[in-house]
């Protein structure tokens, strides 16, 4: 499973002593290449201490990651530039599009290639190539500002995208979408799994999506566990 | 890779532009005040250079006739006239004075300049309209500050002069246009007395036996004579022959006419060093502290606007951007407003300057100088924006 995510064993400690809370004890997740799963859970789950350890943003206080077929965390990071690893590596879908307002819509898909080096026109033109599959080419040049709900979310995906990581990290993407939208990025996000061969994790409380994933991982007092979803098709 | 400052700016760049606006003008009056020490340094320079002398012969111990009063009898220029190395001396009197004239009401520096020759020191050294005095009395020489016109009737004390020729850059020290008139006028003007003072001083001096003792006939009327007589001048203005340096000539007149002689270099130095010391220091104290506001102001700015971004900072993060990226992103903004504000405040300061009544100068390498002063102080004053920036954790952007 060279472009999938595999987590063993995870676990993420805050704090030390008597004020220490384990927010994750033994996580394990496998999600293959295109591979949509749903990670759902209440609040104060552990659901985002576990996207932070997925994003690279927090460090976990044990277990394994493996990112790609490479192992990036055993115990310890076994990358340097974590910003790096974030860039190529991982991709953010947010709860709110949180596009860069004073970039337009190319640039602001295309900007995460330029970070890694590529120039601004081999840049702009996988972009396009995304917002094209996205049915968003035409907004292009349109400033984010202008954009509706669906259109932003759609550009945030490309955004995720556009690096071709081996995973997405998809945090509440259609909580501010009506049923037919929140289904239509959901769909997008089966598509693109597939086109890409990207594993993507979806963390969600909609229950209008939740029967599209063919397995679900329930997270409850710091722990996974694995269920066979519905698949439905939309 | 893509200028996201440069891309911000143009998002908001009417933000950008208003405030850059702001602290341009703050950047002007900061240009401004500079100007008005170059200008009080150059009102300094010029009126030494207007006088076309090498040497300022004044009062033994007074740093006269510009800095402090100073007398000396005006028949000392004589003697010095035969001295080795004098091309030309002349006596010269100042006086400051208000005068009216129709709806205009000037100070105005008044010289009493020897008329007799033409090109002695003191004299106007060039006219834009008219002639030069050329009766021994009642004729003025105006500078154009002053507002007068060939042929206008000025008053300075109890007579009436008429302006025959305009001059230009002629100003004292202080800035206050000058206007020549002849030595014996200006004389008499320095020390002219009212009517009333005069009958008084003269019960006085009769009232005193010393000076009228009967067995001296004719002492009474040589006293109110002399009194009646204003024979000094504050100084004589000496040419120096070529051949001669100005310290060689004006060695032998230390010596010998127990007189204060200053050069060329050392009457700078009294004009700059002494008589606009205090109102430099008063001007540094303005820059120092409007360059601090300046400072606080591009601080503030740029912090509100980083603080605003917050969100997309820990995006840019999230997506794997350097630190170095974005703090050259918050540098960059900084220098951008610094370069508006600094565009805005020279054509400000440029279009203002010739309305203040006092001489503005305006001088390139201030204004070099106030450009690389302007970019680091954006650069220094963006660093706290920048802390605030680095210190954004990028899992901000995921919340939870």
């Amino acid at each position: 499973m060279a472009r999938g995510i595999i987590i063993e064993d995870l676990y993420k400690k805050y704090g030390e002593g008597d004020t220490a809370v384990e927010a994750l004890k033994g996580v394990n997740m496998q999600v293959g290449p295109g591979e949509v799963v749903g990670l759902v859970g209440p609040s104060g789950s552990g659901k985002s201490t576990l996207l932070k350890c997925l994003g690279a943003v927090i460090e976990p206080t044990n277990g394994r990651m493996i990112l790609g077929g490479e192992t990036i965390y055993d115990q310890k990071w076994n990358i340097k530039d974590l910003g790096a690893l974030r860039r190529d590596s991982i991709g953010f879908v947010f709860q709110a599009p949180y596009l860069i307002p004073f970039l337009d819509v190319i640039d602001n898909v295309a900007l995460i290639l330029m970070l890694a080096g590529k120039s601004n026109d081999e840049s702009r033109k996988r972009a396009m190539k995304l917002l094209e599959a996205l049915d968003v080419a035409h907004r292009a040049k349109a400033m984010p500002s202008q954009l509706s709900g669906g259109e932003q979310q759609r550009v945030a995906i490309a955004r995720a995208l556009v690096s071709h990581p081996p995973v997405i990290l998809a945090d509440e993407p259609t909580a501010p979408l009506d049923s037919e939208r929140a289904l239509a990025v959901v769909k997008i996000l089966h598509e693109m799994a597939k086109q890409y061969e990207t594993a993507i994790i979806v963390v969600t409380h909609d229950e209008k999506i939740i029967p599209t994933f063919k397995r679900i991982y329930h997270i409850r007092d710091g722990k996974t566990v694995e269920e066979a979803g519905e698949g439905r098709e939309i | 890779m893509i200028s996201l400052a440069g891309r911000d700016i143009a998002h908001s760049w009417g933000k950008f532009v208003f405030t850059g606006v702001g602290l341009g003008l703050l950047i002007g009056v900061t240009m401004t005040m500079a100007g008005v020490y170059r200008g009080m340094v150059d009102d300094a320079k010029v009126l030494l250079d207007n006088s076309g002398a090498d040497l300022w012969i004044v009062q033994q111990g007074t740093l006269g006739p510009y800095a402090e009063a100073s007398s000396i009898y005006d028949d000392e220029y004589r003697g010095i006239l035969g001295m080795a190395g004098v091309d030309a001396a002349a006596n010269v009197t100042y006086l400051t004075s208000q005068i009216s004239q129709g709806d205009l009401d000037v100070r105005v520096m008044v010289a009493g300049i020897v008329t007799t020759e033409a090109g002695l020191p003191g004299q106007p050294r060039f006219l834009v309209e008219g002639r030069h005095i050329t009766r021994g009395h009642y004729e003025a020489v105006a500078d154009v500050k002053t507002g007068f016109k060939i042929g206008d009737e000025v008053k300075i004390r109890r007579n009436h002069y008429t302006v025959v020729g305009l001059t230009k850059r002629m100003v004292s020290s202080s800035g206050d246009p000058m206007l020549f008139i002849p030595l014996k006028d200006a004389q008499q003007a320095q020390f002219l007395k009212d009517n009333d003072a005069i009958l008084n001083q003269r019960r006085r001096t009769a009232a005193n036996p010393a000076f009228n003792n009967p067995a001296v006939p004719g002492l009474l009327d040589a006293v109110l004579a002399s009194q009646s007589v204003n024979p000094f001048v504050n100084a004589v203005l000496v040419r120096v022959s070529a051949g001669f340096t100005p310290e060689q000539v004006a060695e032998p007149i230390r010596k010998w006419k127990r007189l204060q002689v200053y050069t060329r270099a050392q009457m700078e130095s009294i004009l700059i060093e002494k008589l606009i010391k205090t109102a430099a220091k008063q001007i540094a104290m303005f820059l120092v502290i409007l360059a601090i506001v300046s400072a606080a102001i591009v601080a503030f700015i740029i912090y509100t606007l980083t603080i605003g971004k917050i969100r997309e900072i820990a995006v840019l993060k999230l997506i794997g951007t350097k630190n170095r990226t974005i703090a050259a992103m918050i540098i960059q903004q900084s220098i951008g407003l610094g370069l508006i504000g600094f565009v805005i405040g020279k054509i400000a300061a440029t279009f203002w300057a010739p309305i203040f009544p006092k001489y503005i100068l305006l001088e390139p390498s201030d204004a070099a100088t106030g450009f690389v002063l302007i970019m680091v102080i954006c650069v220094l004053a963006s660093l706290i924006a920048i802390r605030a920036a680095l210190k954004v954790d990028p899992a901000e952007a995921i919340g939870g």
